[in-house]
């Protein structure tokens, strides 16, 4: 017998529109409205200013460990522009941009990362889930309720965000697996930010893509520039419409880059050449886009420092939040408390009341643990 | 009212469940056109189809993190994972994520699902298809473990835990699967998740056990009656986490004397923390050590050997003796 092909090769697209150097494929331009693309690039600027303002917060002790995003905001913010607000996005922990733009207030994501659970609560209707921290193990749950949404008729449309060291979790292959055979409404948006902590892509993976993973598992896969927001939009709005249309799901793979550190707890220099992140450094999400929306005479003076008020304002009412009440640790633990969290936490009561330690809410500490995987070396 | 054995009063738990409220699905391996490999979900898939009756891929770690998904999403499913020997595939997303997610979103999502597992051994199976595993489980904040030890509490106890807001861990012991067949009433059961149930009363002494274990005890205490005259409270504790300390505190003060019977392993099982509650509630009433009767500490042994570690009716009446004697 001889050996037959059962399935032509596979080709994976890639997708670009608008190049680092300013160059643009007005055939695959998006049609966005001067608004629409003042939006974004102010949705990206904020992703920016407030990563920065983060690190210095960090740094002043003012907010614990958390995962900066400078350099992938294109494909952030170019991917959750084309959800609904009713339909839902998941987070892993590094989409501060996404999660800006699906109107979470920068003061709740100061909280969370200042160690407030207040922080990750999303408001009443607000579709989306808190950070999820262990790696991969959100895009199950993506999974889920795009199959709920499925099952109760409605035409949401769920969103979920991994990186590339996810893409070798279990998890991940799980998730896309059973995504492929429920067909549900998911999009699976991979920032292939060429790290996971010190570990580069070249021994992440043996594969040439990361976007050819969904076709074992029968979806489609598309790889696009995550520094183009013009070609992560493009690419968004497609598979949005497809898995609301009843078409099932996609893969989307961002090639982008973490130009910082992987927590305000790494230090890249140990493991990453100074010439490639300049290299990246070129490829700056904001900078090809600024070009874009110059030459088209969109760029408002003052968006800048109306963004740095806005955070301002914004780290104002941050720090004017009450110490945490740490008898409130036994309220969400079950919907009613069992009887042994109600003694445990008449005990702490008691022991608050006399005289026992202050409620530990204003005094962040200076130098929170590192997150998963992390040195323990700080700065 | 109908005679039913274990399987099939879940699976009457799962109908009218099923039948009452559209958001309860199910979904796991070959739960579906198979009924499962232990049939608790027969004929569901026939009639309530393969969108609430999920066959779903073999990946235990995806079945409960989907189910996750589905109640964050508002909807009810009841995971069947095959063996509770291979819930490790899926522990971290029962651990990270289905019992925290109340707590990370502050109250803003509840995870409102029942994970249901068969365990325990005596039944000659392999390695991965004998072993109990409740204290995993009882030890993390935000699941409720339960296990019941018959019929008709299984169904009652099933029944709370699908309308429960919380995770529900649901172990089922396999050799109680066909077991002893008990009248269950046609009209809908429940029992209080967190409640435990004295059995049986008397005097002398307490004997604590659940699930497969629980008519070891019963035995013991007819037993110690018969021939050493002495009355034994037995106490079925239907939900291991929260522990109904309050129930075990009252029978320890009056007898002063306890035996923990449980197929778990022993050092740092349920045995211990319910040794630790009584000595907290009920100290000064106690007359002897607090008894535990266990499996040994050691890996499956092989069904070859199970016998000589799973608890049989021999050591706890040792333990109940040595315990009356003290």
């Amino acid at each position: 017998m001889p050996r037959t092909i059962l399935e032509p090769r596979f080709q994976v697209e890639y997708l670009s529109i608008l190049d680092s150097d300013g160059n643009l494929d007005t055939s695959l331009e998006p049609d966005l409205s001067a608004d629409e693309l003042r939006r974004l690039y102010r949705g990206m600027l904020l992703g920016r200013r407030l990563d920065e303002r983060m690190i210095r917060l960090q740094r002043q002790g003012r907010i614990g460990t958390f995962a900066p995003i400078k350099g992938q905001e294109a494909s952030q913010v170019g991917a959750v522009v084309t959800l609904r607000p009713s339909d839902w996005m998941v987070p892993s922990f590094r989409e501060t941009a996404a999660m800006l733009w699906r109107g979470w207030p920068i003061e709740k994501l100061l909280l969370f990362f200042a160690g407030y659970l207040e922080g990750g609560q999303p408001a009443p209707g607000q579709n989306d889930l808190p950070v999820t921290i262990p790696v991969a193990t959100q895009l199950p749950h993506a999974v889920g309720l795009a199959y709920a949404a499925q099952y109760r008729g409605d035409d949401a449309v769920v969103m979920a965000f991994c990186g590339d060291g996810a893409t070798s979790e279990g998890d991940f292959h799980e998730a896309l697996n059973f995504a492929g055979v429920w067909h549900v409404p998911a999009v699976f948006v991979v920032q292939n930010n060429q790290w996971a902590i010190s570990v580069p892509l070249k021994k992440q993976t043996h594969a040439r893509t990361l976007a050819q993973k969904a076709l074992a598992y029968g979806l489609p896969g598309l790889q696009v520039d995550g520094n183009d927001v013009l070609a992560v939009y493009a690419a968004c709005r497609e598979a949005v419409a497809r898995a609301r249309a009843g078409d099932g799901p996609t893969l989307i793979e961002c090639v982008t880059y973490r130009l910082g550190m992987h927590t305000t707890a790494d230090d890249p220099t140990k493991y990453r050449a100074a010439e490639e992140v300049e290299a990246w450094e070129r490829k700056d999400p904001l900078t090809r886009f600024v070009t874009y929306l110059q030459k088209k005479s969109l760029l408002d003076e003052g968006v800048t420092e109306a963004v740095d008020a806005e955070i301002a304002a914004a780290v104002q009412r941050f720090e004017a939040f009450g110490a945490a009440d740490p008898l409130t640790m036994f309220d969400h633990a079950y919907a009613a408390r069992p009887a042994h969290l109600e003694a445990q936490r008449t005990a702490l009561a008691e022991r608050l009341s006399n005289g026992g330690p202050a409620p530990t809410g204003d005094t962040v500490e200076p130098a929170s643990p590192p997150m998963r995987g992390q040195r323990t070396s700080r700065r | 009212m109908a005679r039913l054995n274990l399987v099939k009063a879940l699976n009457l738990a799962l109908l009218q469940e099923m039948e009452r409220d559209e958001d309860v699905l199910v979904m796991g391996e070959d739960v579906g056109v198979d009924g499962g490999v232990f049939r608790v979900t027969e004929d569901l898939h026939r009639k309530f189809g393969s969108k609430r009756v999920i066959d779903s891929p073999l990946a235990e770690a995806a079945i409960i993190g989907a189910g996750v998904g589905m109640a964050l999403y508002g909807l009810k499913p009841v995971c069947e994972i095959q063996f509770s020997g291979f819930a490790f595939q899926c522990f971290h997303q029962i651990e990270n994520h289905a019992a925290r997610y109340r707590m990370r979103s502050q109250g803003r999502f509840g995870v409102s699902m029942v994970i249901r597992m068969p365990y325990g051994g005596g039944v000659r199976a392999l390695e991965h298809h004998s072993e109990s595993e409740e204290q995993f489980y009882a030890h993390i904040p935000g699941l409720k473990m339960v296990i019941p030890s018959g019929p008709r509490n299984a169904r009652a106890l099933l029944v709370s835990a699908i309308r429960d807001p919380d995770p529900v861990i649901f172990f089922e012991h396999k050799g109680l699967y066909h077991a002893a067949k008990e009248d269950v009433p046609d009209e809908i059961e429940t029992l209080p998740i967190g409640r435990a149930q004295v059995v049986r009363e008397g005097g002398d002494l307490t004997l604590i056990a659940y699930g497969g274990m629980l008519r070891l005890a019963r035995e013991a205490a007819e037993t110690l009656a018969e021939e050493d005259g002495a009355q034994a409270d037995v106490i079925d504790l239907l939900t291991i986490s929260p522990l109904d300390r309050a129930t075990l505190v009252a029978s320890v003060q009056k007898t002063g004397r306890v035996v923990v019977v449980h197929e778990a392993p022993r050092s740092f099982g349920p045995g211990a923390e319910i040794a630790a509650s009584i000595m907290d509630g009920a100290f000064l009433s106690l007359e002897a050590p607090v008894a535990r009767v266990t499996s040994w500490d050691v890996p499956f042994p092989g069904f070859a050997r199970e016998k000589a570690s799973v608890p049989d009716l021999a050591r706890v009446l040792a333990a109940a003796r040595e315990t009356l004697a003290f």
